[in-house]
Order: structure tokens, then C-alpha cells, then sequence
């Protein structure tokens, strides 16, 4: 009954959070409707025992990822008006005509095309042991892999922000 | 107790929200913004399945789509940023040098 209060509660907050970020104007709008979304889900998390990712996806998501988001949005200026009008022809009607298409198939797939729990077991709980256990045996390879696309990224990123006009190869800038 | 079909159906919603976002919007920041609502579904259908097969694979999962999520956002944002610094403007309609 509290689940699904919850779910009814956050579901909707999920799902509003997602139209204000495709629907605002102003990017600081946006930013903040997927902040809402974010928060809605680690609700769901919790719900479903998966505590640690919870945990996690407030800290990186709703903090980290989000205070990138607002970081750049103010760099890049929020005053900027978008221009609405759209340039190719038929993008509108044909990108929601197949939303609708795509959207209810993955609805009836995901209602329908779904497995049955083996008997028996209880549901795992997501607490940091658990995680760590499982991490660090089982899935050792692809953890350190994550450290090694960690690295990569952030050699990426200070690359492209040394970046300047005049260091470009020639013929570049324009 | 809500079944795992509906948590489905709420990352389907959540996932289409997203798409309709990267089709419609021309601001590269809002169409950033939508790929990070479309992992977010997906990281709860992965949890929602994990709970519903008991086991602790879909939160791994979830972990290393998060993971990849962040090092995608830094490079993303970087890149509109240095795009910005050059053309002045973060819509991706003035990107059209290829056009022939």
C-alpha cells in the first residue's frame, strides 16, 4: 500500500519533471525538471531495496552531474532566447508520430514480455556490502575497466579546454 | 505492492519523454539533458528487473551506467562549451557546415 502510494506520488512527480525539462524555455528550468526526475527515481530505488544506488544517485546525479549541468548553463548565458522555429521540414509531425509508434511498443513490451521470478529466493538488498561483494569479485574486470574510461575522460576534457584559437591545426578556425 | 510491469511502463514513459526531447528541442544543453533522462529509465527497468529475478546484477548494472554517464557528461558538456566558445551559440541548427 505504501509502495504504491509511492509509486503513484513519485511516478507522477518523475513524469512532470521530465515535461517541465523538454518543455521549459529557459535551460535553468529544464536543469531543474530533470533535478525532480532524478530525486523521484532514488524514491524508487529505495523502494526496491537498491539503497547503495540510491545513495549514488543522489550524490552524482541530483549533485555532481546536475551542478555541471547549472554550471555550463551559466557559462553559455540562460538570457539567450532559443530560436523555436524549426528548419527541417516534417521533423515535428514525423519525431511524434514515431514517439507514439515507439512509445507503445516498449509500453506493451514492458507490461507484457516479462520473466517470472524464481520462487524462494527474497529480493536482494542493495546495501554497500552486497554491491562491494559483488563488485569486487565477480565484476572486478569491468570496475577497473570504469577507472581506466575515467582516466580517458577526464584527459579529454582538460584537452578540449586548453584548446584555443590560435593552437589550432591549420585551416581550422573559422 | 506494485509489479515490476508498471515500474516497466514508468521507464518507458520516462525513456519516450527523454526521446521526445533530443527530437524537438534544438538546444544542445536540453538535448544533453534528455540522454541523461533516457539512462535514468533505463536504470530503473534495470533495477526494477534486478528485484524481480533477486538478483544483484541489475544494481551492477546500474552502477556502470552511471559511471559511463558521468564521463559522458564531461566530455559532452566540454564539447558544447568549446563549441560555444567558437560559433557563439549552443543550438545545433548553426552546425550545418557539412550541409551541402
Amino acid at each position: 500500500m505504501t509502495e504504491l502510494a509511492l509509486f503513484i506520488v513519485f511516478g507522477a512527480a518523475a513524469v512532470y519533471g521530465g515535461l517541465v525539462m523538454i518543455l521549459a524555455r529557459n535551460p535553468v528550468f529544464s536543469a531543474l525538471g530533470l533535478m525532480l526526475s532524478m530525486f523521484s527515481l532514488a524514491v524508487f530505488y529505495v523502494v526496491s531495496g537498491a539503497h547503495f544506488i540510491a545513495a549514488v544517485q543522489i550524490i552524482i546525479y541530483a549533485g555532481a552531474v546536475m551542478t555541471l549541468f547549472l554550471f555550463v548553463i551559466m557559462l553559455i548565458g540562460v538570457d539567450r532566447a532559443e530560436n523555436r522555429q524549426e528548419t527541417l521540414p516534417l521533423q515535428r509531425p514525423l519525431a511524434l508520430g514515431l514517439l507514439a509508434l515507439f512509445g507503445a511498443g516498449i509500453l506493451f513490451a514492458g507490461r507484457t514480455a516479462w520473466v517470472i521470478a524464481p520462487p524462494g529466493i527474497g529480493a536482494p538488498s542493495g546495501t554497500a556490502e552486497v554491491i562491494g561483494d559483488a563488485l569486487f569479485r565477480r565484476w572486478l574486470l569491468p570496475f577497473e575497466l570504469t577507472a581506466l574510461l575515467l582516466v580517458v575522460a577526464a584527459v579529454g576534457t582538460v584537452a578540449l579546454a586548453l584548446w584555443r584559437r590560435g593552437d589550432d591545426e591549420p585551416g581550422e578556425s573559422s | 505492492m506494485v509489479t515490476p510491469g508498471w515500474y516497466m511502463a514508468l521507464g518507458a514513459v520516462l525513456f519516450v519523454t527523454g526521446m521526445a526531447g533530443i527530437l524537438l528541442r534544438r538546444n544542445a544543453l536540453v538535448m544533453f539533458m534528455s540522454v541523461e533522462l533516457m539512462l535514468n529509465a533505463v536504470n530503473l527497468t534495470f533495477v526494477a528487473a534486478g528485484r524481480e529475478l533477486r538478483v544483484i546484477e541489475g544494481q551492477i548494472s546500474v552502477l556502470f551506467v552511471m559511471v559511463v554517464a558521468a564521463a559522458e557528461v564531461v566530455v559532452g558538456l566540454a564539447i558544447i562549451v568549446a563549441v560555444f566558445r567558437r560559433r557563439g551559440t549552443a543550438s545545433v541548427d548553426a552546425l550545418a557546415d557539412l550541409r551541402g
